[in-house]
Formats: C-alpha cells, sequence, structure tokens
C-alpha cells in the first residue's frame, strides 16, 4: 500500500482532480483558445491583414506609451510606500496600507468616472483646463491618470510582504558600516527586492496595457488618437470585424501569456508569491 | 526629556535608516493626488446632489434593476468560485499530477487576460452560434444576451481571488491535524468537514468577497456577453457609462457612490473576518 | 499488548526501517530511542496506523491491526507540534474523539461534556476549557493534546517527540508529570526522542533504534551500564572511545581509576567543573586520542599541562564487526 492513510482514495483523488479540470478547461482554457481560434478563423493571411492596419498601429503605439509612462510611476511610488511602510513603525501605517488598496475594490468604470468629475469639460477643474487650452479627458493625459490610478496598487503590494520578510538587518548593517543612504539603497536593498520588483512590474504591466473599462471613459473613443488596444478591440468587434478584433485581442492574450510564465517562473525560482488582490 | 526632539521622531520610533521623510512624503503625496482627492470628488459631487435629487437617480427603477443584476450575478458567481475555487486550491495543494505548474498558472489567467479579451472571447463561445452556445440553443438554454452569460463572465474573472485566498491557508493547514482527527476515529468526511474546512472558511469567505467585490464592478468581459438591455441585462457599471454618455453627471455620481459604498462594506467586512480569525486562532 | 513481526519500510529508495521485531506488555512505558532518520518516529506511526508497513504485522491486544485503517485503531496519539484543532476550543478539542462516534457508539453532549471537564482536570487545565489553544502556553497545549488522546480511552497511547517543541525548564515538570500520569494510569504507551536523558528517566524499556534497525532494547540502567554495540555505547551516555589491540575500547569519563601505574597517560588540556565532577579534556601521550575524564571536585583541580595516569575500569571492546569482544577490565 502506497496510499497515505490520511489521504483520499485513488478514484476520490482522480474524481476530484478530472473535476477541477474540466471546470478550469471549460471556464479558463476554452477563452483562450477561443481567441486565437477566431483570431485565425479565415487564415494567417486576413489576420495579419488586420494587425496592418494605421489604426492597429496607432492602438499599440499608444498602448506601449501608456504603459511606459504609468508602470515606472508607479514603480517609484511602490519602492517609496514599501520603504517607508517596512523600515519605518509609525501609528496610521495599517491604514495607510488601506488607502493604498483602495484602487483595487473600485470598479474600473468608477476609476475613469472620477477623472472625468475632475477634469471633465462639466468637471471640476473643466472651466479652468478649457480656458487654458489644456486637454485631459479624451485626450492621452486622461488615459496616463486613469491607468495610474487603475495599477495604483500591484508594485507597493508585491514588495510590502517582501520586504517585511527581509527585515531591516541588511540596510542597519550597511548603515552602521558608514554607507550613505542612496548606496545602502543601491547596494544592499535593492538587490534584495530585485526580483520582487520585477514581478510586481509585471503584473503593473499586464493590467496597464489590458485596463478597458477606467480607459474607455476617459479616452472618447478617438480612432488613431485615443484608441488603446482593449479599446480598439471593442470597436472592431462592434463593427462585426471579428477576425480583426481577435487579431488585435490575441496580442493582448500572448501578452498575458508572457506575464503568466515569466511570473511562474519567478514564482518557481524565488518562491515568491502573488497576493490574491488583483 | 533632555534636549529637543523633532516632531517626527516622537510621532514615529526612532531608527537609524534614513529616508523617511522623504518616502512618506512622496508616498502620502501622490496616494493623496492620485487616489484620494479622485475618490473625493465623488463624494463630494454626491453630497452637492442633495438628499431627494440622490435618490431618485441613484435608486431609479432602472438603477435598482442594475443593482440587483450586478450584486444578483457577482453573488451567484462568488459562490460556484466558492466550490469550484476551494475544489481547485484542494487539487493544488494536494496532489501531484503531470501538468500541475501550468494549471497553476492557469488559474492566473483572469488577472493577466485583459478583460475586454476574456468579453469577447467568451461572447464567441457561448452566442447561440458559438461554440458552446450551438449546442445549448436546440435545448433551449440562453446564455450569451442573459445574466446566465454575466454570471458565467464573472466566474472566470473571480476564479483567481477564491483561489489564491484558499491556497496558502490551506498549505499551511498541514498533514498533523488531519492525522490527529483520524486517530481520533474521525472519517475522512468528518475530517474535512469539522476540522479542515473551519480552519479555511475565513480564507474563503475573504476570497469569496474579494471575488464579490471585483464582479459588482465589473466592466470589459460582461459588456459584450450581456446584451445591455435597460432593466432586463444592463449592469451598473454599464448604467454609469450610459449616464455619462448622456451627460447625466448626476445619475452617473450617484450610482458610483451606491457601488463605492458598497464595495467598502465588502472590504470592511473582510477586514472584520481576518481581525477575528487572527483573534480567535492566532494567525 | 503489542506484538510487532517483521516491519519494513521503504520511502522510495530510502529503506527507512528492516525487519522490526518489538513487544510491549501491557502497562509498560517505552521509550524509541535514536537520532533523527533512525526510523523511530516511522515505526510509531506504523503502529498508529498512520503509515502502513510494506511488510510485517502489528498486533494490538491479540488483534491483529495490520491492514487496520488509523481511525479504527483506538490508539491515542500525541504530536510533536500539539496538532490541535485552533478553531476549536480547549474543551471541543478534548470532546472532539467522542463527538465523531456515531450510531451506537454516539456519546451524548452533556457525556462528553463532562468527560472533557474530567480529562481537563487530569492535565490540571481545570477552567481552561473556553479557552482557544492560542491563548494557551506550549506546555498547556501539550497537555490539551494528551487529554485529546486519552478522551477516545485508547487501548495504547503513543507519543511523538512530546516535549520536542517545549523549551528546558517546562520539558522537565512536563516529564515528570508524564511519568506519574503513567505510574497512575498505567496505560501501555510508547514515545519517542532523541533526547537519551528524557528516554533514561522516563521509560520502564528503552528500543535504541539507528538506521532503520533496533541495536538495543532493555531497561534504561541496563543500556546504560550495559551497552551491547558500539552505536549504543556512543550513543547513550558520554563515552571515550580510543583504538586499543583487540579493538576499539569505550569507557565513559567517569569509568576510570587514577594510579600511578596506570596504562593510559593523559595530558591535561581544559579543566572545567561539570556539577559535581571536575571536566578534564585532553589528549593521550603517545596515541594522542582525545579524551574526557570526571575527577572528584573533592580532589584538587588538575592543573593545565599536568599529565594524569589512570586505568579504564568496566570498559568494553568492540571488534572491527562491532561485537563485544571482551567485558569488564576490572
Amino acid at each position: 500500500m502506497s496510499l497515505h492513510p490520511t489521504s483520499e482514495g485513488t478514484v476520490a483523488r482522480v474524481v476530484l482532480i478530472t473535476l477541477s479540470l474540466a471546470f478550469l478547461g471549460f471556464f479558463v482554457l476554452l477563452p483562450l483558445l477561443a481567441v486565437f481560434s477566431e483570431a485565425l478563423a479565415q487564415g494567417a493571411g486576413p489576420f495579419l491583414d488586420a494587425l496592418h492596419t494605421p489604426d492597429a498601429f496607432a492602438a499599440i503605439r499608444l498602448t506601449l506609451i501608456i504603459a511606459a509612462i504609468a508602470v515606472p510611476l508607479n514603480m517609484v511610488f511602490g519602492v517609496a510606500a514599501s520603504w517607508a511602510i517596512t523600515k519605518f513603525q509609525f501609528p496610521g501605517k495599517a491604514l495607510l496600507i488601506t488607502l493604498i488598496d483602495l484602487p483595487f475594490s473600485v470598479s474600473p468604470v468608477v476609476s475613469g468616472l472620477i477623472f472625468v468629475l475632475l477634469f471633465g469639460a462639466n468637471g471640476l477643474f473643466g472651466a479652468w483646463l478649457a480656458e487654458h487650452d489644456l486637454k485631459i479627458i479624451f485626450a492621452v493625459p486622461g488615459i496616463v491618470l486613469a491607468t495610474v490610478f487603475i495599477t495604483f496598487p500591484f508594485v507597493a503590494r508585491e514588495l510590502i510582504p517582501l520586504m517585511l520578510e527581509q527585515g531591516k538587518d541588511d540596510e542597519e548593517a550597511a548603515i552602521s558600516l558608514g554607507a550613505s543612504g542612496w548606496q545602502t539603497f543601491w547596494h544592499v536593498t535593492l538587490p534584495n527586492i530585485r526580483w520582487g520588483l520585477l514581478y510586481g512590474v509585471l503584473l503593473c504591466n499586464a493590467r496597464a496595457m489590458g485596463e478597458f473599462g477606467a480607459v474607455s471613459v476617459v479616452s472618447g473613443h478617438i480612432r488613431g488618437e485615443t484608441n488603446t488596444m482593449p479599446l480598439h478591440v471593442e470597436i472592431l468587434y462592434n463593427e462585426y470585424d471579428f477576425v480583426g478584433a481577435f487579431a488585435v485581442a490575441s496580442l493582448l492574450a500572448l501578452l498575458a501569456l508572457v506575464t503568466l510564465v515569466a511570473k511562474t517562473v519567478l514564482e518557481w525560482r524565488f518562491g515568491l508569491h502573488a497576493g490574491a488582490r488583483h | 526629556m533632555s534636549g529637543p526632539i523633532k516632531a517626527s521622531a516622537r510621532w514615529r520610533q526612532p531608527s537609524v535608516l534614513p529616508g523617511f521623510g522623504l518616502s512618506f512624503g512622496f508616498t502620502l503625496a501622490w496616494l493623496t493626488l492620485i487616489v484620494l482627492i479622485p475618490l473625493a470628488t465623488v463624494f463630494l459631487k454626491a453630497a452637492g446632489m442633495g438628499w431627494s435629487e440622490f435618490i431618485a437617480v441613484g435608486f431609479s427603477p432602472r438603477a435598482l434593476a442594475a443593482y440587483r443584476l450586478s450584486f444578483g450575478t457577482a453573488a451567484v458567481a462568488g459562490l460556484v468560485n466558492a466550490v469550484f475555487g476551494l475544489l481547485v486550491a484542494w487539487v493544488l495543494v494536494r496532489y501531484a499530477f503531470p501538468g500541475k505548474q501550468v494549471v497553476s498558472a492557469l488559474v492566473d489567467l483572469p488577472f493577466a487576460l485583459p478583460t475586454a479579451v476574456a468579453g469577447i472571447a467568451l461572447t464567441a463561445l457561448y452566442a447561440p452560434e458559438g461554440w458552446i452556445g450551438q449546442y445549448l440553443e436546440p435545448l433551449g438554454i440562453k446564455v450569451a444576451f442573459t445574466w446566465v452569460g454575466i454570471t458565467i463572465a464573472l466566474v472566470f474573472i473571480g476564479l483567481p481571488f477564491v483561489v489564491r485566498s484558499v491556497e496558502p491557508v490551506l498549505a499551511d493547514l498541514g498533514r498533523e491535524v488531519e492525522e490527529a482527527a483520524a486517530t481520533l476515529g474521525a472519517t475522512r468526511w468528518q475530517t474535512f468537514t469539522r476540522v479542515i474546512f473551519p480552519a479555511i472558511a475565513p480564507a474563503l469567505l475573504t476570497g469569496f468577497a474579494l471575488a464579490f467585490a471585483r464582479g459588482v464592478g465589473e466592466y470589459g468581459s460582461v459588456i459584450f456577453i450581456s446584451g445591455n438591455m435597460p432593466g432586463r441585462t444592463e449592469i451598473a457599471p454599464l448604467l454609469i457609462v450610459t449616464q455619462l454618455e448622456q451627460y447625466a453627471y448626476a445619475g452617473a455620481t450617484a450610482i458610483a457612490t451606491v457601488m463605492m459604498l458598497a464595495s467598502f462594506a465588502v472590504l470592511l467586512l473582510i477586514n472584520l473576518i481576518q481581525a477575528a480569525s487572527r483573534r480567535r486562532m492566532g494567525v | 499488548m503489542i506484538h510487532l513481526r517483521g516491519i519494513t519500510k521503504r520511502f522510495g529508495q530510502y529503506p527507512a526501517l528492516h525487519g522490526i521485531d518489538l513487544d510491549v506488555a501491557p502497562g509498560e512505558f517505552i521509550a524509541l530511542l535514536g537520532p533523527s532518520g533512525s526510523g523511530k518516529t516511522t515505526l510509531l506511526r506504523i503502529i498508529a496506523g498512520l503509515e502502513f508497513q510494506d511488510a510485517g504485522t502489528v498486533q494490538l491486544g491479540g488483534e491483529d491491526v495490520s491492514t487496520l485503517p488509523v481511525a479504527a485503531r483506538n490508539v491515542g496519539f500525541v504530536f510533536q507540534h500539539y496538532a490541535l484543532f485552533r478553531h476549536m476550543t480547549v474543551a471541543e478539542n478534548v470532546a472532539f474523539g467522542l463527538s465523531v462516534r456515531r450510531g451506537k457508539a454516539r456519546v451524548a453532549k452533556a457525556v462528553r461534556q463532562a468527560r472533557a471537564e474530567e480529562l481537563l482536570g487530569l492535565v490540571q487545565l481545570e477552567g481552561l476549557g473556553s479557552r482557544y489553544p492560542a491563548q494557551l502556553s506550549g506546555g498547556q497545549r501539550q497537555r490539551v493534546a494528551l487529554a485529546r488522546a486519552l478522551a477516545i480511552e485508547p487501548r495504547l497511547l503513543l507519543l511523538d517527540e512530546p516535549f520536542g517543541a517545549l523549551d528546558a525548564k517546562v520539558r522537565k515538570d512536563l516529564r515528570r508529570w508524564l511519568r506519574d500520569l503513567h505510574k497512575q494510569m498505567g496505560l501501555t504507551s510508547i514515545f519517542v526522542t532523541h533526547d537519551q536523558e528524557e528516554a533514561l528517566e522516563l521509560a520502564d524499556r528503552v528500543v535504541v533504534m539507528n538506521q532503520g534497525r533496533i541495536e538495543q532494547i532493555g531497561a534504561p540502567d541496563a543500556v546504560y551500564m550495559n551497552p551491547e554495540t558500539p552505536f549504543v555505547s556512543h550513543f547513550v551516555g558520554e563515552t571515550n572511545r580510543i583504538a586499543g589491540p583487540a579493538g576499539e575500547i569505550h569507557f565513559r569519563p567517569h569509568e576510570i581509576a587514577i594510579a600511578a601505574d596506570g596504562a593510559e597517560a593523559l595530558l591535561v588540556d581544559n579543566v572545567f567543573r561539570k556539577g559535581a565532577v571536575w571536566r578534564v579534556e585532553g589528549l593521550l601521550e603517545g596515541s594522542r586520542q582525545f579524551v574526557e575524564l570526571d575527577l572528584p571536585s573533592t580532589l584538587a583541580a588538575p592543573r593545565l599541562g599536568e599529565t594524569i595516569r589512570f586505568n579504564p575500569h568496566r570498559a568494553r571492546i568492540f571488534n572491527a564487526d562491532g561485537e563485544q569482544s571482551k567485558g569488564d577490565q576490572s
């Protein structure tokens, strides 16, 4: 008998594994396969043609620009917030962590709405912005703001538990050996947290490039100007250009797959684990 | 007290590490600018509306129908995920099988896949002529453009919350308590219902609440499959968008306020659950 | 009471137990003593039914339980890390074994509560029934675990490193208390330990294990005084091992006689007080082997660099095969 006496029998085991694989296959894997299958429904030619349009290029370009702005901003914020929270003791820390997490519990649509209420034509600063000929809503700055808001907690959320676990002995040792604050950060802290940081940045980037609801509210859907890739998918889909919609969607799905592979490798290699709240 | 002590040194415990002022100041400033002020705007605007107007637009029949749909489908999807998420977490923690790494990565797909992509993919599957829909249609089962389709989208979105909440607690539970139960004469089922389940229940409830909160606010994966019929298949976030498109800012604000208060209530509930279980079980 | 025959167990390629035979009489208190990896915990878990042997039989009270699942063996088991159910109160933990009984064996709630109360009294935790395990100290938790195991009126009590997770002071108190409890209840008990002091202090008989085999079974005094194998001699108590013409000579630091014409000469390298004796360390002249001696502290402390001549008495000589070739030298 090789079975553990306090474990389920082989039959129960096989049933449970089969059930959960069936569930995952049905609800998770099948949609993923559908994306690629629909994109290639008419072969590789139409698939490539669909991607090879000025609008698609503009959407890809805008998505990359948005991520290139939003991700570094949140990376710097995440590191600063984790440094303050994990290396020092001060009252109100739990509240601060809760506030950083807030964007996770706000609907994406509401995340867009708040910036419309602030900077839209009828918004708090709408008149002032119009006076100075500045455009935030229905323009790139609004999309950046909404994306920064949506992805706000990602890096901090990964770094805080990691840095708490590592403690501050290393930093105190460096300081006691005469290193300056910046030297300590660059040569001691950063090497310690680099994989965790990368992990947070990956998740942050995936969300920044894929965000739909918040961006949809503030973008105005101007083709070639304020259309990100997910918005472009929506427009094509609503125009019944299914191959085009799924072709762009397949690029986003590929991004998701790359993120998952990188995430799995980091978890496997460095024992990192994401919190449940993304 | 001897000598002058800086106010900040009294407020926080002294440390030899530098950079508190810079990092804390930056954190607080950025948080205030990006998160707190924008969020406060909604409440400010809602407060300026007056009670009767707020009720009129925030709880109009159309809004009430949207809440019912959003909260109802999110609750059903949360329950489905509580059951199957627990099952998946159990299988991932307890059993070894080939391809486990891939399966584990697959669980995170809903986190990584852009919601709009999920939305059109699910619609492609469940539309009447879709991969799955074509087999359901003759049976009289309509999925796409009904609440069932919305629920399926929310099951997809919410699954990782439950699995990732339960997994670490289940892994941490250890074989010993189960062995202890067995030596005391408990059957496998009794061990599960009386020892394992109560121990992971707070985590399961947390996962359910997270999936529920996410489901209520979800937009991208739902709007393609939902059909968006006002009063029937119009979810609350879509109603906000519709109001915005009609420049009905008051309506959008009121509905957003109700939804935010609901999700903060859920957030508070999660924290209370976790605090209570920490107090009792010391973890 | 317990009869083990030919118990063999492998974990993959790793052999954990090689054909263990062991008999335990009713009411005995047995220690399984050995280093980690010696198979002692595996053996205990096989008796409990938490592990199944690859070959061999387990008999409990005349019944062959070799293939009986753990839940049906009615054996009390105490885990090193308590394994208390942390979402249940202390009283619920203790009553758990009774509460899972169904059908004819069902125990009424009032009876369960009374029994839990009674057992908490036995382990001196009266009034703590409504607490949660997290609110108790380590020693208290281990006593709850013991009460929980006793609640099912087991035919046998098994304890896996019961004091392993406790600090030294608590461990000592709990040890004495457990010995008294065993005397009072007379329940056949087996405990696993790697701490020889614990084994010698508590057990009626000690089973010394090494690399999946039993090296020696005997009363604590016999195991200490007459170790039958080099392993037991070395593992139980402190032992000097020096090379001799007939094999390896084993003698304990105190098993010596100082004599001006002693066969061995120790060059004193270090001296410190060890309780009631002087512990003297140094190298033997000639062979330069390291040896520790205990000298009565009624004598003046030996000086560093001094040479002490002595004869080992009661030494044991083991030949290259580990067999004892000659008895006492004295």
